[in-house]
């Protein structure tokens, strides 16, 4: 699964890890976050990330 | 200073630094000074928007004593946690430890960590509202514009909009409102401050202006948290960012150089008049005399930058690397840049330099200018087709 890295600040999304302060499990693909979700780090939402190669 | 009245029961009660020269450690030159905004508003509860810089907390304090004694303050709303805006918070909780505090909670978050003050957190989201008495407040969330917790407070009773840092000014002034200082003044100040401090961020305030847009809600006077209120013409600072963040330019062109022995200044001087010659308004800056924020700002204009240096250790003048560098970070929107310098062995200041304005986001105008040792005559002249050449492209895109 692919890591996604937001543009504003740097924080890049581990699907391995997932984000435990909003409560998505390890293994969530970053497709599959709601819409909703923010940044952990900066607040900025999910159209501010890009795909890492 | 007394408190200033915004209307009915709302008063600044900030405070003007005249003497504030540069922001952020030293790297943002406020050459005009700046003030420290923050609000009271007096109703059933009492409700401070926002403090002022640490060594301005006494002064706030004062103009608070004129109007209501500070241990009464029931709430207050910390829009960002930035020490400008929330350093007097520790001395306000002093005077009233009971006052709730409200703010986002990234806001918290910050707080927690500044101050590490026991104090009663309310955290508010987009649409949370707080009833004063007679009036209320709504919250819309800003992350990042510009840090994670930024907040704008909303006032619907009076179209008040005090969205902290956004719209902002370091403009130290004798008065606080938008009709009683020079309007240049004030909008070179606004411009000074986007383009160090936002422009990386345009694609936000992009979207955030959209967003309250769509919220359909009047805003009749805007109290940003440095500088003059918009009360005469909101509409003017809301239009300017939308502008800014798009990139919008004019046919007008940035020369930066340094130069060792003369040669890169001569191209320099050669390129500005080939620019020119073709009606297109140019600006140079020898960077090792300019003001690096002054340039920035200049870009907010300007749709093309053109650098320049001499090659030394086969890469360019460090004493640009500052400039290069906050370039780099601050992504100027929508601009051209091209690089030029002169060398004596071996190249290697023009590629570094392309390097550089690619990363900042710039797309390159053209093949960047070379020339050995000294330019001649005709080695001028192609500087100022050179010249010519980017200014065309400039103009072609009209």
């Amino acid at each position: 699964m692919e890591k996604w890295e937001c543009e504003v600040c740097g924080y890049i999304y581990d699907p391995a890890e997932g984000d435990s302060s909003a409560g998505i499990k390890p293994g969530t693909p970053f497709e599959e976050l709601p819409d909703d979700w923010v940044c952990p780090d900066c607040g900025v939402g999910k159209e501010e990330f890009t795909k890492l190669d | 200073m007394d408190p200033v009245l915004l209307k009915e029961g709302i008063y600044w009660v900030g405070a003007v630094d005249w003497d504030m020269r540069y922001f952020h450690g030293p790297v943002f030159g406020t050459h005009r000074g700046t003030t420290y905004n923050s609000y009271l508003i007096v109703d059933e509860k009492i409700t401070l928007v926002d403090t002022v810089y640490t060594p301005f907390a006494g002064e706030m304090l004062e103009r608070i004593r004129k109007i209501v004694d500070p241990s009464r303050i029931d709430y207050i709303v910390i829009n960002h946690v930035e020490v400008d805006h929330s350093g007097a918070l520790p001395e306000v909780m002093k005077l009233a430890p009971q006052a709730k505090i409200f703010c986002s909670a990234k806001g918290k978050a910050g707080l927690l960590k500044h101050y590490y003050g026991d104090w009663d957190y309310q955290v508010v989201e987009t649409g949370t509202t707080l009833s004063l008495g007679k009036r209320s407040l709504s919250f819309i969330e800003a992350p990042m514009l510009h840090w994670p917790d930024s907040m704008f407070t909303y006032l619907p009773e009076e179209a008040l909009l005090m969205p902290n840092d956004a719209f902002g000014q370091h403009l130290a002034s004798a008065f606080r409102f938008d009709d009683q200082v020079d309007n240049r003044i004030i909008m070179e100040e606004a411009a000074r401050y986007y383009a160090n401090i936002l422009y990386p961020l345009s694609r936000l305030v992009l979207k955030k202006l959209e967003e309250v847009k769509a919220m359909n809600i009047p805003i009749a006077m805007i109290a940003p948290s440095h500088g003059v209120i918009w009360r005469q013409n909101p509409g003017q600072i809301i239009e300017a960012y939308q502008r800014w963040a798009s990139g919008e330019w004019f046919p007008k062109a940035v020369v930066v150089y340094d130069t060792m022995w003369g040669s890169t200044a001569a191209m320099a001087r050669a390129i500005v008049e080939g620019i020119v010659s073709e009606d297109v308004d140019t600006r140079l800056f020898k960077i090792s005399v300019r003001d690096i924020n002054s340039i920035i700002t200049e870009l907010l204009e300007a749709r093309l930058l053109v650098v320049g240096s001499p090659t030394i250790n086969r890469g360019y003048l460090s004493v640009l690397s500052p400039f290069l560098d906050d370039l780099a970070g601050l992504k100027p929107v929508n601009r051209l840049g091209a690089a030029f310098g002169s060398y004596g062995w071996s190249k290697g200041a023009v590629k570094a330099i392309e390097a550089k304005l690619e990363a900042a986001g710039l797309t390159l105008a053209g093949e960047g200018l070379e020339i050995l040792w000294v330019p001649d005559s005709g080695e001028l002249e192609s500087c100022r087709e050179w010249g010519r050449a980017l200014a065309r492209k400039v103009k072609a895109e009209l």
